[in-house]
């Protein structure tokens, strides 16, 4: 018998219909309820569990009570199997903390996460890869690629990957700054990656769309293998934070710090989680060359949050110095490209359009907005 | 108008495979005389048994007749396929292809022997070459991607005499997948340039694309959108002012023809699919042609050999004598009996015919967009018009009642339409890529819109019914899923899963949840 | 002229044009820059009649003869076989003429079962499991063979017999080029024309993707060593390729049982006329193994079943190989093929039956054995040049000092005979030869005419 977990956060999504931006932070929360804000999540995870109705007599759902999952299960018809305990009204991160740890520890093979990028940061901050998630996203504005776009599209995704072959991939968790995003500047840093079922969308094919894709992992490690043929010797390379440039570290024979920026020269790995102040002192002897790559939905290249290669390595490395490594995957996600490097007139230098290595012996010229 | 094709069933089984037909003994053909002598092989090198099926002649007949009803062609119905170009075949080629004297010749035969085949050859040569404004062209490809190869070559032969190291192609990213797979084949690294917001090459990007690395540009002309790349002028100027040569895709010949030449825009090779615009039937995926036409200076690098007519002699010769070619990509000369076909077509249309082609296919797309339009569910991404094709958006479907392109195109098949082409090119989400060509009636365009229109009209009202289609064909959809992950691709195999299968315990009741 | 195949006529035309917006049809056209327009339209022959065209085309391939009309003896890569009637009006059907590639699956079930079951028969024939649904002829099939031994291996050499077939080994070389990958030529022994086992081992490396023999060769002898070519090959981590012309292989054993991983060959003489050397049809199987299905090139035809699992169907499966899924990383760039082909190929080995290939394959070489050896007592001529068993295809040397191979063909054609394909510009090692080739459509009177000529040639007697 299949198991899935079950986590609502009831709060998620709350602050966008008032004209908030994410709910983190109780201050928040109370400014989004006095502004009448109604609780989103629920209504998301119902839609979802309504599609899987099909199947309920094939899965046992597992779930936390009241407004955490219990209710909304109930509504579409689920029999649910209630772990833990919360206070009714005044759930908060420790609550979904602890709803994944009993997940994990009652044995499911998925836990459906109906939230935001709050949300996801809580769960993999608990459990990391213990057990795949798949997100249903009902905060404003999802940044994480481990959400699905829709409630119904998370449904079929978790129906295949219960009952067929879906491959785990590692994706992104964000950390958005919500209080800068609610100033109007978006600061997204890459946070953490979590197992989620990935379905091969419909490839866009010639005449005929396949249900089976590339496995995205095939494709990164095309792309390390070019990187790897190209790089040249003497010159430094400063590998940043993502599963992409991971690839590049792994086909190196080294391992990579995923969140942070690891150096390579000659083929090797010479350093590790650098931080802003290395990167100076290497640009300072020399040109140094820095791979990146998209990170979480939104086709950033380079974000204000990212603290390593900061505005002024940037400045100094300049566009040409910038290698951008993308699957086409990612690019069908975001086919233009941003940069947010908290320098508007640097920001304007790499407008334009810019090479993307996107496979072995593949570029493609993609635009940056 | 509705469609129920034949449909024959047993058991578990629509016809059942040739393998579990007939019996012992029987035989469909041959019977032969007594030896002349005793073939000296040694025993060792005989085979013990072969396993085919035994059928007589007239169960052989049956058994592929009623394949064949279970089928769809042109003759069945309309045939939109965006880029095939699925235009009505005449029967005069299939005749004269089919002579005696086009059929029992042998390529390796004197060539006194074979002057009507070399002559046939020549001329065709000469109509693909005025046609596409091109200098010579090559017969030999026998379909478009390996046309395609061809061209890729060709390109880096030009440039391997030139010492010049070019190691990258230009494809667009609407390009047919082909291009890719061809640049690749050959050896060049891709570089893909995105379209802009009118749907053509983004000459920005285009110029960011093109270096001193650049070796060819690949363009479709009409693209794949059914647009025309109206900067073409100055995508030519970019590439040659780099150094590069520009190739052209075939495909979408029907939009332009008597209208404008690829060589007159600056194209440097230029190819035809035989089996699209000049109307050689497609048979199920081929066989078809793909002659490669170039512009003088490349002329030294096609394969050999050329057919030549050697005034004097009043010969027609096949000229092997060809020092810098690339050598082969194909035994023998192409495909003649395709190549037959396409002379008998362009020969009967003229330029004028040609022309006239060009007018109709055209027209007739341009109506359907027209007739789209109007229709809310259906959206164009690009402004028209357009040329032989046009490339409509299904995605409102999509959003609102998660009814997709695909379940669009299988509910034409209830109509006895087959399906357009979905989900390319793949920078229109939910598209549906619609070609009529110029055979096609206005009644029959009026039917086929009144069919999306009725479609659309059910994605609101039953949409499980278009996820479920079609209902009319002799299957209904297929778990393409299992057919990848369980492959099964022969009789051998079958057996051997059979007796598997047997062997097995028996499965779990999967539940039944069809997403 | 052709205009009775478009259904429009100017007043629809006119009135799709009012409903479409637009005044005339030139401003459809508007958009394509005046400097390039066609001001005069294009410069070929006035538009002919069906009646008109069929007059023409017919009294053009009028000058074409026939080799049915007079005794021919030419192989070589496409081989003059019976094509049974019902094969060509079976094809002819319109219904799979006129479609196209059987992506909908829904409606082309017939299409797609005629392609598996030519798969299937293939394989049989082959003697392994998978078998795709056609390339476009044997020199492309070898071609895409070294390919996929090099994806597979990841290795760079391909080893080829000195004697391949020249028209193979220029496209061979072609398809190569671009991952840069390197063919090596084995040399034969003198005597006998077989692989010379022992250089092959000595070029087997670690650097060798693929061993890649022709069986029948070329020139139309067997290669008897095949299972010391497949064990040398495998020993050193290769893939082992054989080329057949299929018939062989109703009377030979199939390259499956000796150790071959890929076959590669030419499929035209099952149910395909020849046809001046196309349409051909490419014969692709290999093993079934992951490692290698997944690199195979080529369209497959899987069987399935409904969404519902109860009944069978089929499918085009496993297409992220191909170009249109994959682009750039595809196995092959191949798109059509000679489905067509493939399909009469399956019906005629349907026909055929276990007895009846049998029965045609043991008459080619009866009559190629019956021919050698009234050919080889004429003095002056050498047949075969080797001392080895034949299929249907063998040589025939000039040994009489002055006397060409051309030349003798020239003679032969006064006489009414067409001799067989002359080797000595691709082989000059090989002296003034020539390969023949019989089939079961050669009757004796045939082949006493072609002694009784190639007789007179020799003497130089008209």
């Amino acid at each position: 018998m299949k198991k899935l977990g079950l986590i609502v956060n009831p709060i998620a999504g709350m602050g966008g219909r008032v004209g908030l931006k994410g709910t983190d932070g109780e201050d928040v929360f109370k400014k989004a309820l006095t502004l009448g804000a109604k609780p989103v999540a629920p209504e998301r995870a119902a839609n979802m569990l309504k599609k899987l109705a099909s199947v309920k007599s094939g899965v046992t759902l597992i779930t936390y009570p009241h407004e955490m999952g219990a209710d909304e299960a109930r509504v579409a018809g689920f029999k649910p199997e209630i772990i833990g305990s919360i206070t009714s009204g005044k759930t908060s991160a420790e609550d979904t903390k602890r709803a994944v740890l009993d997940m994990v520890k009652a044995g499911v093979d998925l836990i459906a996460v109906v939230g935001g990028d709050g949300t996801m940061r809580d769960v993999y901050d608990e459990i990391k890869n213990a057990v795949p998630v798949l997100g249903v996203p009902a905060g404003v504005k999802v940044h994480s690629s481990a959400f699905s776009t829709s409630p119904e599209a998370a449904a079929e995704t978790v129906m295949k990957f219960l009952w067929e072959e879906l491959p785990l991939q590692e994706a992104e968790v964000m950390d958005v700054d919500e209080e800068a995003y609610r100033a109007g500047r978006l600061s997204a840093k890459l946070y953490g990656f979590v197992l989620t079922p990935y379905e091969p969308t419909l490839i866009q094919g010639m005449k005929v769309a396949s249900l089976e894709a590339d496995a995205e992992v095939e494709q990164q490690k095309a792309i390390a293998k070019q990187v790897v043929e190209l790089m040249e010797p003497e010159t430094v390379y400063f590998l940043g934070p993502g599963t992409t440039t991971r690839a590049v570290a792994e086909a190196l024979a080294g391992e990579k710090t995923l969140l942070g920026v690891d150096v390579a020269k000659n083929g090797k790995i010479i350093a590790k989680d650098v931080n802003e102040k290395e990167i100076l002192k290497w640009l300072d002897k020399g040109e140094c060359v820095a791979i990146v790559s998209p990170i979480g939905g939104q086709g950033f290249i380079l974000g204000r949050g990212n603290q390593q290669l900061s505005p002024e390595v940037l400045k100094r490395s300049g566009k040409k110095n910038i290698w951008v490594l993308a699957t086409p995957q990612k690019l069908s996600m975001t086919p233009t490209l941003r940069v947010d490097t908290g320098d508007p007139n640097l920001d304007k230098e790499f407008k334009g359009y810019i090479r993307v290595t996107t496979g072995y012996r593949e570029t493609r010229v993609v635009k940056i907005s | 108008m509705k469609y129920r094709q034949a449909r024959w069933t047993s058991d578990v089984c629509l016809e059942p495979l040739v393998f579990e037909l007939g019996g012992k003994g029987r035989r469909g053909t041959f019977s032969r005389e007594k030896l002349l002598s005793d073939p000296e092989i040694p025993e060792g090198f005989i085979r013990a048994s072969i396993n085919l099926p035994e059928l007589s002649e007239p169960e052989v007949v049956r058994h592929y007749t009623r394949l064949s009803q279970m089928n769809f062609g042109v003759d069945s119905g309309f045939y939109p396929l965006g880029s095939c170009t699925m235009k009505y075949n005449p029967k005069i080629s299939e005749e004269l292809a089919g002579l005696e004297t086009a059929t029992n010749i042998h390529p390796y035969q004197s060539e006194e022997t074979v002057q009507g085949a070399l002559e046939l050859m020549h001329n065709l040569e000469r109509s693909l070459a005025e046609i596409a404004g091109v200098s010579r062209v090559c017969l030999h490809p026998a379909a478009g991607a390996h046309g395609e190869l061809l061209g890729m070559l060709l390109v880096r032969a030009h440039f391997k005499l030139k010492g010049e190291e070019r190691t990258e192609v230009i494809v667009p990213d609407s390009a047919h997948g082909t291009n890719f797979t061809s640049a690749a084949m050959a050896g060049f690294n891709v570089v893909v340039v995105p379209s802009d917001s009118r749907g053509r090459v983004d000459i920005a990007a285009l110029q960011e694309a093109v270096t001193k690395k650049t070796a060819a540009l690949m363009l479709t002309n009409p693209n794949t959108l059914g647009l025309f790349e109206d900067g073409i002028l100055e995508i030519a100027k970019i590439v040659h002012k780099a150094g590069g040569l520009l190739y052209y895709d075939g495909a979408n010949l029907n939009g332009i023809m008597g209208k404008a030449r690829p060589g007159d825009m600056g194209f440097d090779i230029v190819h035809f699919n035989l089996h699209k615009t000049f109307s050689t039937p497609h048979g199920g995926g081929g066989p078809g042609a793909g002659p490669v036409g170039v512009c003088k200076s490349l002329e030294e690098f096609l394969p050999a050999p050329m057919v030549e007519y050697n005034k004097k002699a009043k010969r027609y010769y096949l000229d092997y004598n060809r020092p810098y070619s690339i050598g082969k990509i194909k035994s023998f000369y192409g495909n003649f009996g395709v190549l037959v076909k396409a002379y008998t077509y362009i020969l009967m249309m003229g330029a004028e015919g040609l022309e006239a082609v060009t007018d109709a296919a055209v027209v007739n797309a341009n109506y359907i967009m027209r007739k789209l339009e109007e229709l809310s569910d259906y959206e164009f991404k690009y402004p028209g018009p357009c040329k032989h094709e046009a490339v409509v958006s299904v995605e409102p479907l999509k959003t609102e009642k998660e009814v997709t392109a695909r379940d669009v195109a299988k509910s034409l098949l209830d109509y006895g339409m087959h399906a357009p082409t979905y989900y390319f090119p793949p920078i229109v989400p939910e598209a549906l890529m619609i070609e009529p060509t110029e055979t096609e009636s206005k009644e029959e365009l009026d039917r086929f819109v009144d069919a999306l229109k009725r479609i659309a009209e059910e994605a609101h009202t039953k949409p499980e019914k278009l996820r479920s289609s079609p209902t009319g064909t002799a299957i209904g959809r297929l778990d393409e899923v299992k057919a990848a992950r369980e492959p099964i691709l022969s009789w051998r195999m079958y057996k051997r899963e059979k007796t598997k299968d047997a062997e097995a315990p028996p499965q779990e009741i999967k539940n039944d949840a069809t997403p | 002229m052709g205009s009775h195949f478009l259904p429009s006529t100017r007043e629809s035309l006119n009135e799709m044009l009012r409903e479409i917006g637009v005044a005339n049809i030139e401003e459809l056209f508007a958009d394509i820059p005046s400097k390039i327009r066609l001001k005069h339209g294009l410069n070929l022959p006035p538009p002919m009649s069906e009646s008109e065209v069929r007059r023409h085309v017919k009294t053009m391939l009028s000058k074409n003869k026939p080799f049915t009309e007079m005794p021919t003896f030419l192989g070589g890569g496409v081989w003059p076989h019976h094509v049974p009637a019902h094969v060509r009006s079976l094809v002819q059907r319109s219904e799979f003429l006129t479609s196209y590639t059987p992506y909908q699956a829904e409606t082309s079930q017939g299409m797609l079962q005629a392609l598996f079951e030519y798969q299937s028969l293939v394989a049989e024939l082959v003697g392994l499991d998978i078998a795709n649904s056609s390339m476009y002829d044997w020199a492309t099939a070898a071609g895409e063979a070294a390919l996929m031994c090099a994806r597979v291996t990841g290795r760079k050499r391909f080893l080829v017999p000195k004697l391949i077939s020249p028209e193979r080994l220029s496209v061979l070389k072609n398809y190569i080029s671009g991952p840069a990958l390197e063919t090596v030529e084995i040399g034969y022994n003198s005597a006998t024309g077989q692989l010379r086992v022992d250089e092959l081992e000595g070029q087997l490396g670690e650097d060798v993707a693929g061993v890649y023999i022709e069986n029948p060769s070329y020139l139309g002898f067997l290669e008897t060593q095949v299972q010391e070519i497949a064990e040398a090959a495998h020993k050193a981590g290769a893939l082992f390729v054989v080329g057949v012309n299929p018939i062989s292989l109703g009377l030979l054993k199939p390259p499956g049982d000796y150790g071959a991983d890929i076959v590669v060959g030419e499929g035209q003489p099952l149910g395909n006329p020849v046809s001046f050397g196309g349409p051909t049809l490419g014969i692709f199987a290999c093993r079934d193994e992951q490692k290698l299905l997944r690199q195979m090139p080529g369209r497959l035809v899987g069987m399935t079943t409904t969404l519902d699992g109860n009944t069978r169907g089929y499918t085009m499966t496993l297409q992220t190989r191909e170009q249109h899924i994959r682009r750039e990383r595809a196995t092959s760039n191949i798109c059509s093929n000679e489905a067509l082909c493939a399909v009469s190929a399956a019906i005629y080995l349907s026909s055929m039956g276990p007895s009846g290939l049998r029965e045609v394959a043991e008459t080619c070489a009866s009559n190629a054995g019956y021919a050698m050896k009234k050919l080889r007592k004429i003095k002056g001529l050498q047949v075969p040049i080797f001392d080895s068993p034949h299929f249907n295809e063998f040589t025939l040397k000039c040994v009489k000092p002055g006397l060409g191979i051309e030349t003798f063909n020239d003679r032969l054609l006064e006489l009414g005979v067409h001799g067989g394909t002359p080797v000595q510009r691709e082989f000059p090692d090989l002296g003034e030869t020539a390969v023949l080739c019989t089939t079961e459509l050669h009757t004796k009177e045939d082949i006493d005419k072609l002694v009784e000529a190639a007789a007179r040639a020799v003497e130089g007697k008209k």
